[in-house]
């Protein structure tokens, strides 16, 4: 690996790195790939994904109708609420069509849409057995185009030439060891740095501390660090994460999609005091999850509790973990180590709001609190069937806005331009088109679309 | 019953419940989805659906070295062996068998010893054919019994899988459905047609699937060919040996060939998948059985081969061991798959909403 002149070098094995890599092989390229994770946990943020946001004039694979450039603009504005570069997010979207095939072309295979996401059957395809069987089929495709794949290598910084406008070596870490490796052109797609729990306490605050990830463990951030550093133009609020409120018992890495918690508009959360802080019924669930990482992670502890009564256990998707029940509300405050009396108060006050009227767990039925502030404004039945069950609510970071400004070509920008010989793509780069929010699957299209971008242009830079 | 195997099925079930990514693989996860909690019954019928394709574990973003070391192919092929064990009579037959591959070596020798001697003991005037060495009589006293009653023993053991998993009234349409599962082994399609994980770790083959089938295949004509010789020796009284044009032998040749190649396939399919993947501790024993399977349409094919030689009485000796064995073997063995996970399947067919058929 050390001998070898490498004509492209991709930093990140998730899957913007691995588009670049097949893109960069596919044109007749020397091409080392370098992954931070152990072979197990290969693929980044990826291996957690589920489907991908495609752009599609007629029904298309597993996809259904059609789903236009303008919807899936607009989508992306209302999410993002203008934090984009309107340019980069065009392309992205007409670009993301031509990616379904591609993918399949390349050993991903699509399912129909899963049961209970029939909403995203027209505009998400889904992967067949989630993102690692994606990131599967690419480590086996890059192995059929001999691709050098190397695990455990952390990039930890890269040379610049005198004029700082090209990078002429990295060195990686490799089991404790450090080498440095020369390269003609470098892809870096490494992702965000929400893992580095020190970085996001002192861009959150320290609160940060009390958060989970729900991805994995290895986006530290050291490539984007290291190239901000040297003079790489950033995007993205450098003190923003994306989080959702999650169980709170969830592991500190990789708790992926099942330790989400879908309870919510059917309960009354508290804080740690046993106070309500919020509408928990606002709207519908899949326009509301994404702000309550944010809710919980201004409580005091960054904890909550979701209390429901026993009449509501089944209007959500199951969890992960069991929750915590009991007969009686005073049991439950206790067992959640919750102060009795004000939970008790709390959760009376609450019942007395409610009012009669029919509940309708699918739409918003407008069954509203009166008199209780804050009120609940749909889904509001008194909690009164037991047994009574609570789950912990903790914020749950799922990416870091911060990233490397990049132009359409997914070139590396900088004071003086760009840098000659660098792109980057994923999350590395997204917080230029997903300056805010989150449109589901969006993710998994800015990285295919760039990371193909990407591995073209490098391959292109070597000739 | 293990407590310990149906619990560890149940914590790894309540992952995938949340979690659903696989859904498009088999019917199991269609089918675990329908619930909210897990009986000791839902569990079983859901070991028994699984057809250990492997694809949900190497798509397993919870797979160890995760905390929630998630291995459904394990934990379902655990729960399942145990169903075979605790539903047989006598358990503890059936427990020795389906744990202890040396057993099954030792039945074959011990069996292949009664039937040298038996076969010494008989005078070779007496008939013609392989009944100069085994009189006609003889045989029909000793498979009858060998074949009819394994296949009580499975009826009883498959009644009682039925109403513990609540099993209803059967249609024709559950029967169709089935059938047409196990006769393309959909299951192990990986859903989509590509295949199985067995043998290619994450890549997926069609290997084991058509390999399997071959073997079933060959398995049935063989079968197919001694009843026709039985129907033959009694309605037509046209007893053997056969020309090679007969029925019998149209049946029993490519049987044989199908299903000593299969076996053979199979076996060593088994030798390149990972052991860790299957039900623990039973590894030995499913292989014997394969070969064992196998040794039986091998023997078979070589005892038509050596027609007229001084060998027939020693390879007949050996064929009848392996016939005798395998089928007192029938509701002990890795064989017992079969009639449980047609039961599975037309359960499930009783319990899907969904068209994952």
């Amino acid at each position: 690996m050390t001998n070898t002149d490498w004509q492209v070098i991709v930093v990140g094995g998730g899957n913007a790195g691995l588009c670049a890599a097949i893109e960069a092989a596919e044109q007749g390229k020397r091409v080392l790939l370098l992954e931070s994770a152990p072979k197990e946990y290969r693929g980044g943020n990826s291996r957690h994904t589920r489907n991908f946001r495609c752009m599609h004039n007629a029904p298309l694979a597993k996809l259904t109708d059609s789903y236009l450039e303008d919807e899936y603009l607009q989508d992306l504005l209302a999410v993002t609420k203008g934090k984009t570069d309107p340019e980069l997010a065009r392309m992205t979207i007409q670009r993301s069509e031509d990616c379904l095939p591609w993918m399949e072309a390349h050993g991903v295979r699509f399912q129909p849409s899963l049961t209970g996401t029939l909403s995203l059957s027209r505009t998400n395809a889904f992967f067949l057995g989630g993102g690692k069987a994606l990131v599967n089929a690419y480590y086996q495709t890059l192995e059929k185009l001999g691709v050098t794949v190397q695990y455990n290598a952390t990039v930890q910084h890269l040379h610049l030439s005198e004029s700082s406008h090209r990078v002429e070596s990295i060195d990686v870490e490799i089991a404790g060891v450090t080498t440095r490796l020369n390269g003609k052109c470098f892809v870096l797609a490494s992702g965000g740095f929400q893992s580095d729990l020190d970085w996001l306490a002192r861009a959150w605050g320290p609160a940060a501390k009390n958060f989970l990830v729900r991805g994995t463990a290895y986006n530290r951030g050291v490539v984007l660090k290291n190239m901000i550093e040297q003079g790489a133009t950033t995007v993205g609020d450098p003190t923003q994460c994306h989080a959702v409120a999650i169980d709170g018992r969830a592991p500190q890495f990789d708790g992926g999609i099942v330790t989400r918690l879908d309870c919510v508009p059917f309960s009354v959360v508290l804080n740690k005091h046993g106070e309500r802080f919020y509408d928990e019924g606002e709207d519908v669930w899949p326009k509301r999850y994404a702000i309550w990482g944010r809710l919980v992670a201004a409580q005091p502890d960054q904890v909550a509790y979701s209390i429901i009564d026993n009449q509501a256990m089944t209007l959500f998707m199951p969890s992960v973990y069991p929750p915590v029940s009991a007969n009686s509300l005073e049991e439950l405050a206790e067992k959640l180590g919750l102060p009795v009396e004000k939970t008790i108060s709390t959760i009376e006050h609450y019942n007395q709001a409610c009012q009669d009227g029919q509940f309708h767990s699918t739409t918003l039925d407008g069954l509203s609190t009166r008199g209780v502030h804050p009120a609940k404004s749909n889904w509001a039945r008194p909690l009164s069937k037991p047994p009574f069950h609570g789950y912990m609510l903790k914020p749950g970071v799922t990416f870091t806005y911060l990233g490397l400004k990049v132009d359409g070509s997914a070139k590396v920008q900088n004071a003086h331009g760009n840098f000659a010989n660098v792109w980057a793509a994923g999350e590395i780069m997204a917080g230029s088109i997903l300056g805010q929010g989150y449109l589901a699957g969006f993710g998994m299209t800015i990285g295919t679309v760039f990371g193909r971008i990407a591995g073209r242009e490098a391959a292109k830079h070597v000739n | 019953m293990s407590i310990d195997n149906t619990g560890e099925a149940r914590r790894q079930l309540g992952i995938c419940n949340a979690c659903r990514y696989c859904e498009g693989f088999c019917s199991v996860f269609p089918s675990l989805q329908q619930l909210r909690q897990f009986s000791n019954a839902d569990i079983t019928q859901l070991a028994n659906l699984c057809h250990n394709c492997r694809a949900c574990h190497y798509s397993c973003q919870y797979a160890a070295p995760h905390e929630f070391k998630v291995n459904i192919p394990v934990a379902l092929a655990d729960v399942r062996v145990d169903s075979w064990k605790r539903l047989a009579r006598p358990r503890v037959v059936a427990s020795a068998f389906q744990r202890h591959g040396v057993l099954i070596a030792a039945l074959l020798v011990i069996t292949l010893m009664l039937f040298i001697s038996l076969l010494g003991g008989q005078s070779p005037e007496t008939g013609s054919g392989f009944y100069q060495y085994l009189s006609h009589t003889t045989m029909v006293l000793i498979f009858t019994p060998a074949f009819l009653l394994p296949l009580v023993l499975i009826a009883d053991a498959v009644r009682r899988y039925w109403r513990e998993v609540g099993g209803e009234a059967i249609s024709t349409s559950h029967l169709r459905g089935a059938f047409n599962q196990a006769a393309s082994l959909k299951n192990l399609s990986g859903g989509q047609g590509q295949g199985c994980n067995f043998e290619k770790q994450d890549h997926y083959s069609n290997a084991r699937r058509y390999w399997h089938q071959a073997t079933v295949a060959g398995f049935l004509l063989c079968f197919a060919s001694t009843s026709t010789a039985t129907l033959l020796h009694y309605l037509w009284n046209l007893p053997a040996p056969y020309p090679w044009y007969s029925l019998p032998k149209l049946l029993g040749v490519p049987g044989g060939i199908l299903l000593t190649l299969g076996c053979s396939a199979l076996a060593v399919l088994k030798l390149k998948a990972d052991r860790t993947l299957g039900a623990t501790g039973v590894w030995g024993a499913e292989m014997a059985f394969v070969l064992l399977l196998g040794l039986t349409g091998l023997t078979g094919l070589v005892l038509y081969a050596i027609t007229g030689t001084s060998w027939v009485s020693t390879a007949l000796a050996l064929h009848l061991a392996c016939v005798f064995s395998l089928f007192l073997l029938l509701p002990y063995s890795k064989m017992v798959h079969g009639f449980f996970r047609l039961t599975a399947l037309i359960r499930h067919e009783q319990t899907r909403t969904t068209d994952d058929g």
